[in-house]
């Protein structure tokens, strides 16, 4: 969907670039002059969503885990909250709360992106929950703003992420068909073939119940540390492999557990995500998110 | 409702001839006088302070009017037939009267009685297991649950801002047209908080204004020795969850377990208030027993043990249940019949609005 203002705005970039590099030849290479904490820069961490070693799809596109079951996904949504960037040092950057909630959707490319300005610094190290926290769970209506929020146009779309039920936050759900699952009460009785993981659980509000909140850290020396400076964008790349949901540590059989909610299994399940996340590669000092 | 629109804009200057319109309005509207029946959340005398932060959502007139608008709104529902009042019904002190369980859309049953709409400001946990811990979401699972409203959210905020008259209720009520989630939670909490039950015989005996009979006076002891420490004064319930020996239903419902997933919690359920017991048939979570004499025959040699029976029941010869001679029975049921409040039930300020009254269209 290119339109005459991307153009615009490409030739635009084309032309700061050639200054920029008149500049650099002129004034040999402008060594980064290391970051200054007092300036900030744009930061964001990508959720590119992958299925074992193919791109990530919707249905009609299959797949087949590790037992050999053939399966298509429907709906991929997962929050991302409390991001914290630390540096080699040791220091430690905490996302203000009320920025730091992320609803990455499968079906909306736009949302890979979990977008924030942080102080300036080479981080080594970022950490998020895969979930959102106990306490924003507690919290009254009016704190639950942006992707926590029933609004039509920011919230989680239909309101599909929440229990109404059993007061709490959706943390991942994935949908989809699976052939191998049966007709009846163990399968799916609609004859639909359809799996359903809603797993969510942040331990209770009065009484102690489970907890699913999963805290993710990424160690970035591997794959590039986010050197994050004034004018620029540092994006992590990470993979998010959804296939590891299902051969993951606690490998089971979609059909064996064709719906899972807020039950005990529901454990085994949260307990894959940590590894669903892969930092592949960073891509700093870059002008904008075309270049991502 | 009160007076013509165009009066806000001539208010500084022609106040009187507002004042006499509005009388007018008024008058023409009910065709009869009012008084002001809305005075705002009163805390009632000996009640305990309010689990609800009424600081986070204070109880305004214009507030309450949409909060109670809005309960009686079908279009809450996906076709735009179920209300909250369809279920919760004042005369059955809110309640679906004479169904064990609720009937939502589409005529399809839900696998619980519905509880009464009473005194909530003291609740801290909601529905039958708790599961809910803030009135102000309350209305999400009424709203999304597929065999009540089956709607989402979202959607109802998109019809109201599509309504006519919806986007200038919210604006009387929070200042400005914009139909939030959090607005629209609160409006329904203010109404649902202003359902006080406070004005039984009980309540009057309670403040020094009436005295028991000789029947209920005996009646009272017998549920302070067998009843009260479940059923606790002055709400009539500990808000506690609780295995009352129920045998589990064909559905096996287990109650607050499906909340906590604590096998501790298996088939206990939330300790309802004894309040305007004679407007709430049928009784129990699956509303399975139709008279207060069944439900006390149960109590008296009805129990099923289990694991979580609460030890309350247990006696010291190893029997379960409560023990009462047939008198203290008839005492008993003399006591709780002045549980029974009825201007609650037939409170003017609570009643559904009259949507086709000229002053309302």
């Amino acid at each position: 969907m290119k339109n005459p203002s991307q153009n615009i705005q490409a030739s635009v970039f084309q032309f700061i670039l050639m200054i920029g590099l008149a500049l650099l030849s002129t004034a040999c290479i402008e060594e980064d002059s290391g970051p200054n904490s007092e300036k900030s820069g744009e930061f964001s961490l990508e959720f590119d969503n992958i299925v074992g070693e193919e791109t990530f799809g919707l249905a009609p596109r299959t797949y087949t885990n590790a037992r050999g079951e053939e399966f298509s996904i429907t709906t991929l949504q997962y929050f991302v909250s409390n991001i914290k960037l630390y540096t080699e040092s040791g220091e430690e950057y905490v996302v203000p709360q009320e920025d730091s909630y992320f609803l990455i959707q499968g079906s909306d490319r736009d949302t890979r992106f979990a977008k924030l300005v942080v102080p300036e610094g080479d981080y080594s190290k970022v950490s998020f929950v895969l979930g959102v926290d106990s306490l924003r769970n507690t919290m009254p209506v009016e704190e639950r703003t942006g992707v926590l929020s029933f609004d039509p146009s920011h919230g989680h779309s239909g309101g599909g992420m929440y229990w109404g039920w059993n007061s709490g936050y959706i943390f991942l759900k994935l949908e989809g068909t699976c052939p191998l699952i049966s007709d009846d009460q163990q399968g799916d009785p609609t004859g639909k073939k359809q799996f359903k993981y809603h797993i969510g659980g942040f331990g209770g509000y009065s009484a102690p119940t489970l907890n699913n909140i999963k805290e993710v850290t990424m160690d970035l020396k591997q794959g590039g540390l986010a050197q994050v400076r004034e004018g620029l964008r540092s994006n992590v790349h990470l993979f998010v492999d959804v296939m590891q949901i299902f051969d993951g540590p606690n490998s089971f059989s979609i059909p064996e557990h064709p719906t899972v909610m807020f039950s005990d299994f529901s454990v085994n399940v949260a307990n894959n995500f940590p590894g669903m996340f892969r930092h592949d590669h960073t891509e700093n000092f870059s002008k904008g998110e075309e270049g991502l | 409702m009160l007076a013509p629109k165009s009066g806000f804009s001539i208010l500084s200057k022609a106040l009187p001839l507002l004042l006499l319109l509005a009388v007018v309005a008024w008058s023409c509207g009910r065709g009869e006088e009012e008084p002001e029946l809305f005075q705002g959340f009163v805390q009632p005398e000996g009640f305990p302070e309010p689990l609800y932060n009424m600081s986070r959502n204070e109880v305004t007139k214009a507030g309450f009017e949409l909060g109670k608008r809005l309960f009686f709104e079908p279009s809450l529902s996906r076709n735009n037939t179920i209300a909250c009042g369809s279920c919760h019904i004042q005369t059955a002190a809110f309640t679906h009267h004479g169904h064990d369980v609720s009937h939502g859309i589409d005529d399809q049953l839900g696998i619980r009685n519905p509880q009464p709409i009473m005194n909530l400001a003291w609740s801290e946990g909601f529905f039958w297991d708790g599961g809910v811990f803030d009135l102000d979401l309350v209305a999400i699972n009424a709203i999304t649950s597929p065999v009540e409203m089956d709607e989402n959210v979202p959607n109802v905020l998109r019809k109201l801002r599509e309504h006519p008259e919806y986007p200038g209720l919210f604006k009387k009520a929070f200042g400005t047209e914009e139909i939030t989630d959090a607005r629209f939670f609160k409006a329904l909490s203010q109404y649902m908080l202003m359902a006080i039950s406070d004005q039984s015989h009980y309540d009057q005996v309670r403040r020094h204004e009436a005295e028991f009979t000789e029947e209920q006076l005996a009646g009272y002891r017998v549920f302070q020795k067998s009843c009260a420490s479940c059923h606790a004064e002055p709400l009539l319930t500990d808000r506690s969850y609780r295995n009352n020996g129920l045998a589990p239903n064909p559905l096996d419902d287990q109650g607050r377990y499906d909340v906590t997933l604590n096998a501790a919690d298996k088939y206990k359920f939330k300790v309802p208030s004894l309040r305007n017991w004679e407007y709430t048939a049928p009784y129990m979570h699956d509303g399975r027993f139709l008279t207060l004499n069944r439900v006390i025959e149960h109590y008296r040699s009805g129990l099923v043990d289990s694991e979580t029976l609460d030890p309350v029941f247990r006696n010291e010869d190893g029997s379960i249940g409560i023990q009462m001679s047939d008198s203290e029975k008839e005492q008993l049921i003399a006591f709780l019949q002045t549980l029974t409040d009825r201007d609650f039930v037939t409170n003017p300020l609570l009643a559904e609005p009259v949507l086709n009254s000229p002053f309302n269209k």
